[in-house]
């Protein structure tokens, strides 16, 4: 809020530099510069508390994120020892023997604490098939006594699981216990670094690049299937008399207050194999046997596209009120026919809304989570359902975390070229 | 479209015309069926999420009021339900004041990097939900906020600041500065006049904001499902197990009660968007 002192300093100050003339004294003109300050200053209190807010409630939170995309210390902390004498190791053939030893007292450690299972699953994700064996020999080890492991502990290891002589497990090892990796993202890119330091495609499982691929085409079938029924609905609402337009605007407003999860059952229950569309259909003998329409990517796009349709409608129909209707009518009486008068007079109009509903439908649709989650089953999944799934079952946080990056670094840049083609502080809500 | 053709318009215009309507309230059919099948569903009498012959055929005995009474009985739903107005309670009170003082301070034309603040403001509203739910469970986990209320409301505050910010913001455009002016000409001081001038005409605003605050607080279930303790279970979260694990019509009828809710939301926001251009007077466009 401003205030008339600052407004008539402001004023003079900026005659005063038109003309050049001295109209304010040098008193006054330091009058008018703190008094501005001072404004400014308060205009900055006011939004210093919830900036603050902000940064702790949910910037340091998403920093967090990006963070543990790269740092993994679990494997480091559980195996400090044996890693740091494997720094000289050359990567050829079977470690030094006070590796071997230096491991085979670590993993007796863990298996008398319990951890021994975090150390498999760690070294597991670098090479497939190494938990049982790191597991498996942490039980051997664990009724040795410490003396004979200081003694003969890589003679021990290697009794007890040959692998422990494969310069591969020893990688694997390695690699796991940086603290520092781009192992994740780089998983989250299909990708893997060899041992010499190489970038490759991925030997093992390509999923990811599948994933993104998967999830940016069914967000921009939704956005297809809003913008084909929300356009001419919108032209409809649009052109119609108010009172009818008013009316009808209740059946776009509701679903659009209506509760994200109220939605999603609603699909549940139309859609199941006993459900509503089933029953009617084999009621009215359009099909014998109840389709499987729930849980599949088909039910999955046609509840986000029910959800995310208001999204589409709301933007096109604020910008189609504000075209004069007398565009179309000069030019079909100018003789253009309807379709050519529409493609060339009204769609460009219409652009502002489109571009803007489109763009909102897609960023919200490649980010989404709980419908996919509910009605998808395996195949309707999307990029989020798959960071969920290592967060909470696969506990692998920092690929979850990676995959999270990727997704922020994507729907940064759609709003980014949302703000410079649409402006985001013209978000209207209903 | 219900006025008569005008007399260029050919068989085809009309053609058209007519198909526009036709898709136009099949569209609003795809909008809006799905949503109140629910509610005579929620009355079965059988535990199925479909019509039965009964219900078909209104028969009495084919509905009944089981699936509210089995909300009622239920401690989980009952905590549920309290859950969810505590946390969003809370959670739009906190949003409401620090987004109301922030929005007042950026209207300001003197607001250094407005644009910047702005966007670092309205980012909590463009983030995947997946995205900040797990930097939340990484960070709020340090402090011990995982599993409390004071986690949940600090998060689902971060969410509702962005509407607050808007609404407000949207209702200080529109504010006549000239008013202010008057009260300070008047001999009352700044703060006096923002709380007798400036209040009473944004207040429509600040009361939608906190209403999409609040909304976006009690609809919100990615954040609950990852930071929420078995004690902080809310609706949607609550709804999401069920839809999960055991669906039955328990979740119709609750269902039902939300777009209850949702209507009643849908009326106030209208009454208070005409109050607010009854307010602002002469200034509306339309």
């Amino acid at each position: 809020m401003s205030n008339t002192t600052t407004n008539v300093a402001s004023t003079a100050s900026s005659d005063n530099n038109k003309r050049g003339a001295a109209i304010l004294t040098k008193e006054e003109a330091r009058f008018a510069r703190r008094e501005l300050r001072r404004h400014k200053m308060t205009a900055f209190a006011l939004v210093v508390p919830l900036l603050v807010f902000i940064s702790f409630a949910f910037v340091a939170p998403i920093l967090t994120m990006l963070h543990q995309g790269y740092y993994s210390p679990v494997v480091a902390d559980l195996i400090p020892q044996t890693l740091e004498k494997l720094e000289s190791w050359d990567g050829q053939g079977q470690p030094d023997k006070r590796v071997l030893t230096s491991m085979a007292i670590d993993l007796k450690r863990l298996a008398a604490d319990r951890t021994s299972g975090k150390l498999a699953a760690e070294i597991n994700r670098h090479k497939p098939g190494a938990s049982s064996m790191v597991k498996s020999t942490a039980r051997k080890l664990r009724r040795k006594d410490d003396a004979d492991l200081a003694q003969n502990g890589a003679a021990l290891l290697l009794a007890a699981n040959k692998s422990w002589a494969d310069a591969k497990t020893w990688q694997a090892v390695q690699k796991a216990g940086k603290i520092y990796t781009d192992g994740f993202y780089l998983t989250a890119l299909d990708l893997e670094r060899t041992f010499e330091g190489e970038i490759q495609i991925r030997e093992a499982t390509q999923i990811y690049i599948q994933l993104y691929t998967k999830t940016l085409r069914m967000a921009l079938v939704i956005t297809l299937m809003c913008l084909v029924l929300g356009y001419p609905l919108a032209y409809f609402l649009a052109n119609a008399p108010s009172k009818t337009s008013n009316m009808l605007m209740i059946f776009v407003l509701l679903p659009f207050w209506t509760s994200l999860l109220v939605r999603t059952t609603a699909w549940i229950a139309l859609l199941q194999t006993n459900g509503v569309v089933n029953s009617f259909l084999m009621e009215l003998h359009v099909i014998s046997e109840p389709l499987d329409m729930l849980y599949t990517e088909f039910s999955t796009i046609i509840a986000m596209t029910h959800i995310l349709l208001p999204f589409m409608i709301l933007p096109l129909y604020s910008v189609m009120k504000g075209i004069d209707k007398s565009y179309m009518r000069a030019a079909m009486s100018m003789g253009a026919k309807p379709i050519p008068a529409f493609l060339k007079v009204y769609l460009p109009n219409t652009l502002p809304g489109l571009s803007a509903g489109a763009l909102l439908v897609f960023i919200i649709s490649v980010g989404y989570y709980i419908t996919p989650a509910l009605v998808g089953g395996t195949d309707g999944q999307m990029i989020s359902n798959i960071i969920a799934f290592h967060m909470q079952q696969s506990n692998n946080w920092g690929l979850a975390a990676a995959l999270g990056t990727m997704l922020l670094i994507l729907i940064l840049t759609l709003y980014w070229v949302y703000d410079r083609f649409v402006g985001a502080s013209n978000i209207k809500l209903g | 479209m219900s006025q008569p053709f005008p007399s260029y318009y050919t068989l085809w215009h009309k053609a058209g015309s007519y198909a526009l309507k036709f898709t136009a309230f099949a569209v609003l059919f795809f909008l809006i069926v799905p949503i109140i099948v629910i509610i005579p569903l929620s009355f079965n009498a059988e535990p199925y999420f479909t019509f039965t012959k009964g219900m078909v055929t209104f028969e009495p005995s084919a509905y009944s009021m089981r699936w509210y009474d089995a909300i009622v009985t239920n401690p989980n739903w009952l905590l549920a339900i309290k859950n969810s107005f505590i946390i969003g309670f809370f959670a739009t009170i906190v949003a409401t004041t620090l987004g109301t003082m922030a929005a007042v301070g950026l209207s300001s034309q003197r607001m250094p990097y407005k644009r910047l603040i702005m966007a670092l403001l309205l980012s909590p509203m463009i983030v995947p939900l997946i995205i900040i739910a797990a930097g939340m469970f990484f960070f709020y986990s340090k402090f011990g906020f995982a599993g409390t209320y004071t986690g949940l409301i600090i998060a689902h505050a971060a969410l509702g600041v962005p509407f607050v910010i808007i609404t407000v913001t949207a209702t200080l455009s529109g504010f006549d500065r000239s008013l202010y002016f008057a009260g300070l000409s008047m001999g009352a001081s700044p703060l006096k006049t923002f709380f007798d001038v400036v209040v009473p005409l944004i207040r429509p605003g600040v009361i939608s904001g906190a209403m999409f605050a609040f909304v976006t607080s009690f609809d919100e279930v990615v954040l609950v499902l990852f930071l929420a303790g078995p004690g902080q279970r809310t609706i949607p979260r609550q709804m999401f197990s069920g839809l999960r694990e055991q669906i039955n019509p328990t979740i119709l009828a609750v269902a039902t009660l939300l777009i209850m809710v949702s209507v009643a939301f849908l009326i106030t926001l209208e009454f208070l968007r005409r109050r607010s251009e009854r307010l602002r007077g002469l200034e509306s466009p339309h």
